[in-house]
């Protein structure tokens, strides 16, 4: 670098001369104070102070549609503790007169005068050519629906004998909102009953692999060397067995003298015992990178015992990241009961699930004729997404200070 | 003192009145306010700031990758001189045809971290020549041939052999040298250097700042530096803008900003850095200084009876012999070695740490500096060597102490890190972060822990408002100082700083300094200061020690070292750092291509021949000793 002698540029009040001029020197009149990026507003203070916990929730309420995914599953699981008296018939009621009966359409207005939410009685012929079931709306029978009422009788939880629900019929009619089965059984409030079963056992099947995939994972990822090696070959061979056989073959071994609840079980076990692959590489993957960090080393180093530095260093750093793993990790839970109750290898009636519902839709012919034996598909869907969306919103939310 | 830039009229970049500003939660936040400069045809602009003070924003504005919480006003005009035409990059759709047409051909970009900005997947070739493969419709081989040369122009001495490498065969230096072929291949007339230098080296940071001035100048290219090191700016740029949060504070040609520097903030920014030329006993001015209130601390029981017991006992605290750890790595088959390699990290090293001084020791990375800070923390085990560490409590061997012996040694060492951010758990407040290490020893009851911790608090500058915020919410500085709180908790006497101010900036830097050296003196602490910085460590170390490929090359008394440094890697060292003062520039040509550590450069008399000559330290007086051959007379040394 050349040295100039020491000449003084004109002074100007803007950084930014005309195109190609010579630079000025220009000095900002503006006030200064070397403190102001250190000085925080009122809302930045709020943030500052924030735990974990609530920004995270700050982070997961801007997801919008997780959000709603939650607030959605949240509403379903709460429906499935009383779903009695959410579904309008018991689930084991036959309606003798009434099978195969399509959907019925809820009405408002019964030739242009109000009458509020109603249904149509019904009319069956028999088609003596086909000897199909045929029924018609008829018009002349306004069965105005009741709310918060007395209807088909039940046991509470299997216990408490009561008959109050949250919509009946009319005295002496019926509503079939989504049609009936080939037992005259109302589709609606076998669905609304299958909830309980297939959103449970997603929950039991992913809480037995969490634990297994946190223990498992954990010991890999803390101690590493031989156990790490030999939990990752069989996590590889575990992943790479394709699954419904595996469902089917697992399944096959439960004995026929079982009984519903506790083959229930032993389905969620099934599904839990091929699941925690994926957890388990998840949790050791995070514990080796956390292992890493400088505070961490900062704990061993103070003279920390193991047990604390996995206690208070460790799990709370994986344990968010781990929550939304295992969100993302229900849906597959659920089809995976659907798909063995479908091939009729999981549940077995009496318990109803949506999985034993699909199995009335097997055949061609049933789905040709009555294809509202397909709506339990409807549910198994949106739950899917809804995990799906809410566990995408949970992952973000997991590492707020990104 | 460049090539003359092309007789352009216009202003290569021009940028008016920019301002970006981000919605976050708590507010927008304005990264960048109403900022205005330009960059000439073939000149160096460097935009000079503190962290957070808006300038990477600015550059991500530059090459369209702003995120898109990003709210962005004003206009950034790019003057192409190869087409005339004039375009408002901020006008240009998103990753539509027109940016990418810019990207990468029109301007490039290297980036701070070289570990991390070159795939590990790709040879370095191939990643190179994907920028021409992009732009042009070259054919094959004469893409190949363009890499080449330019492999050979940026310094790769082998460049067909280096064009089949993977990233991670390469060191730091050289993987910046790579990012700079692939950013400069297509001849690019703007290059935007985005703190091209700080993750390096000082000696490899010298041999960067040539390599992109030489190359700056003979493609007649224009260059946007954006740096927080005053002393890069000095040795490198033409004009200069100085920017704090935000806003331009000064801006002018580097005469006018070195020499008749105006703004307080640039003032400011200049008395931070610590330099050779400090008397014993300067200070440094540090934007903003933090006062130390040891008061309380000073009144504990524990801290009384240290400085009692401490004076008469024996002068050295913490004695080191012999040390030697080595690590195998895996030869691999790929390049015909299929055997095991021991790399000796830490090589016969020993050294004395006195009762209350602070001991520097500097080296580049790899040196093996990190490494003998382990062994004294007992994180890492050696090899073979002996520590005795001279407590208040009596003589330690240090390497043997087991369980509880272990524990009462962790309460008397003490460790300051490197990396503000990852130091302290996300999770915890501020509070528990600086009272973990009294809840782990079981020292005293709720109540007096808290008393603790805010007396520690006040100690480093911080209130009691922050005891229950959590780290996210401070500053890198701040956050420093909240883990020295922590590491001062227990009433350690001796204080381990491995690199404690190499991931701040030069304002906090100075902040940081000046804090150690008021506790030291307070409390009366023993340090050992490990940086790579030998200006940082001459501000604070009573004595050196100069590390180089895991042997302790030279130690000697601060000034001693500064005055007559003997070994010509210590030399080297003091030679490649930077000052932000045009009259004393690097002297390029006096820095070796292949590093300060290769030993071949080296006089004879310090190199290893494996003749059987050994190394040994030369004692040549006053606490002065340098590696050197045994036979050699100590006259010719000095």
């Amino acid at each position: 670098m050349t040295t100039s002698p020491p000449m003084t540029t004109e002074a100007t009040t803007s950084p930014l001369p005309a195109p190609g001029a010579p630079l000025g020197h220009f000095v900002s009149t503006a006030p200064f104070d070397p403190l102001s990026v250190e000085a925080m507003t009122e809302e930045q203070a709020k943030v500052y102070q924030a735990s974990q916990l609530r920004l995270m929730w700050w982070k997961f309420k801007r997801h919008r549609l997780a959000l709603w995914s939650a607030i959605f599953l949240a509403a379903l699981y709460s429906m499935i503790v009383i779903c009695e008296f959410v579904a309008p018939y018991n689930l084991h009621t036959r309606n003798v007169d009434f099978i195969h009966a399509p959907p019925q359409r809820v009405h408002l207005f019964d030739n242009g005068s109000f009458v509020g939410p109603f249904v149509y009685g019904r009319t069956m012929t028999l088609d003596m050519d086909t000897l199909k079931r045929v029924y018609a709306d008829d018009r002349t029978q306004v069965q105005r629906l009741r709310f918060f009422c007395s209807g088909d009788p039940y046991k509470f939880w299997g216990v408490v004998p009561a008959s109050f629900h949250f919509v009946c019929p009319a005295e002496g009619g019926q509503f079939f909102a989504l049609g009936t089965d080939r037992l005259g059984r109302d589709v609606l409030s076998r669905i609304i009953y299958g909830a309980r079963i297939s959103l449970t056992i997603g929950l039991i099947g992913v809480a037995f692999s969490f634990v297994l995939g946190v223990v498992i994972g954990g010991l890999a990822g803390y101690h590493g060397g031989v156990f790490d090696l030999v939990v990752q070959r069989v996590i590889e061979v575990l992943q790479s067995l394709p699954s419904i056989p595996l469902w089917m073959a697992l399944a096959a071994i439960m004995p026929v003298t079982w009984s519903p609840i506790v083959i229930y079980f032993g389905i969620t076990i099934i599904l839990g015992l091929l699941d925690w692959t994926g957890l388990a590489r998840a949790v050791r993957s995070k514990l080796l990178s956390l292992r890493e960090e400088d505070y961490v080393l900062a704990a061993q180093l103070m003279g920390a015992r193991p047990a604390r530095i996995i206690g208070r260093h460790l799990v709370p750093g994986f344990m968010s990241h781990l929550i939304a793993s295992a969100t993302i990790a229900i849906p597959g839970m659920i089809l995976g009961e659907t798909a063995l109750s479908f091939l009729g290898l999981g549940l077995r009636p009496p318990i109803t699930s949506w999985g034993i519902l699909l199995t009335e839709a097997r055949s061609v012919n049933v789905i040709a004729f009555y294809p509202w034996l397909l709506y339990p598909m409807i549910p198994v869907i949106l739950v899917i997404l809804a995990f799906n969306f809410m566990g995408d919103g949970l992952r973000d939310a997991a590492d707020p200070y990104r | 003192m460049n090539a003359a830039a092309k007789s352009s009229s216009g202003d290569l970049l021009r940028i008016e009145n920019l301002g970006i500003s981000f919605a976050i939660v708590g507010g927008p936040v304005h990264a960048v306010r109403n900022a205005s400069f330009r960059v000439l045809p073939g000149k160096v602009t460097a935009l000079v700031g503190e962290s957070g003070s808006g300038k990477s924003v600015i550059s991500q504005a530059v090459m369209g990758i702003l995120p898109n919480t990003a709210r962005v006003r004003g206009s950034i005009l790019f003057d192409d001189p190869l087409t005339g035409k004039s375009t408002d990059i901020l006008q240009l759709p998103r990753d539509g045809e027109d940016i990418r047409a810019l990207r990468g051909s029109r301007i490039g970009k290297i980036f701070q971290e070289p570990m991390t900005s070159l795939s590990p997947l790709h040879t370095i070739g191939n990643q190179i020549d994907e920028a021409l493969k992009i732009h042009s419709d070259l054919d094959a081989a004469e893409v190949k041939a363009r890499t080449l040369e330019m492999l050979g122009l940026v310094g790769f001495p082998n460049p067909a052999r280096a064009y089949g490498m993977y990233s991670f065969e390469l060191s730091g230096g050289l993987r910046q040298r790579a990012m700079i072929a692939m950013a400069l291949l297509c001849r690019p007339a703007l290059l935007i250097a985005d703190e091209p230098t700080t993750a390096l080296d000082v000696t490899i940071q010298a041999q960067i700042l040539h390599l992109l001035r030489d190359l700056q100048s003979r493609l007649n290219m224009a260059m946007l530096l954006i740096t927080h090191d005053l002393g890069v700016v000095a040795n490198v740029a033409d004009e200069v803008v100085v920017i704090y949060h935000g806003e331009i504070m000064e801006a002018g040609t580097v005469e006018d900003i070195f020499r008749r520097p105006q703004h307080p903030y640039l003032k400011g920014l200049m008395a931070a850095v610590p330099h050779f030329d400090m008397k014993p006993g300067e200070r440094l001015k540090a934007l903003r200084d933090v006062p130390v209130k040891v008061g309380t601390l000073l009144d504990s029981p524990k801290a009384k009876a240290t400085a009692a017991v401490a004076q008469p006992r024996s002068d050295v605290l913490l004695s080191a012999r012999d040390l030697v750890k080595s690590y195998t790595t895996r030869g691999s088959g790929w390049f015909g070695k299929g055997r095991d390699r021991p790399v000796k990290a830490v090589d016969d090293v020993g050294f004395d740490i006195r009762r209350g001084e602070c001991l520097g020791l500097v080296g580049e990375s790899g040196c093996g500096k990190t490494t003998i800070s382990k062994i004294l923390m007992r994180a890492v085990r050696p090899d073979s060597g002996s520590v005795v560490f001279n407590g208040a409590d009596g003589p330690i061997d240090l390497l043997a102490a087991e369980g509880e012996a272990l524990r009462a040694v962790r309460t008397k060492i003490q460790m300051v890190f490197q990396d503000p951010v990852s130091s302290l758990s996300p999770r915890m407040t501020v509070q528990n972060i600086i009272s973990e290490p009294l809840e782990i020893h079981d020292r005293g009851d709720a109540q007096s822990r808290l008393q603790k911790v805010t007396a520690l608090l006040k100690a480093i500058g911080l209130d009691e408002r922050a005891l229950n915020r959590y780290p996210h919410s401070f500053s890198g500085g701040q956050r420093q100082r909240i883990g020295i709180a922590r590491a001062l908790a227990l009433g350690p006497e001796l204080l381990i700083c491995d690199e404690p101010v190499s991931a701040l900036d030069v304002s906090v830097q100075a902040q940081i300094l000046n804090l150690l050296k008021d506790l030291q003196s307070e409390l009366g602490l023993t340090y050992l200061f490990i940086s790579h910085n030998l200006a940082v460590v001459d501000y604070m170390a009573d004595r050196i020690a100069v590390m180089c490929a895991g042997r302790i090359v030279e130690l000697a008394p601060c000034e001693t070292l500064m005055e007559r440094p003997v070994h010509p890697y210590t030399r080297s060292l003091l030679a490649a750092v930077p000052f932000p003062d045009l009259d004393r520039p690097l002297d390029f040509d006096t820095l070796h291509a292949a590093g300060a550590s290769d030993q071949n450069a080296w006089a004879p008399q310090f190199r290893n021949d494996g003749d059987g000559d050994a190394l040994t330290p030369t004692d040549l007086g006053g606490g002065h000793l340098v590696l050197a051959r045994r036979s050699v007379d100590k006259r010719e040394l000095v």
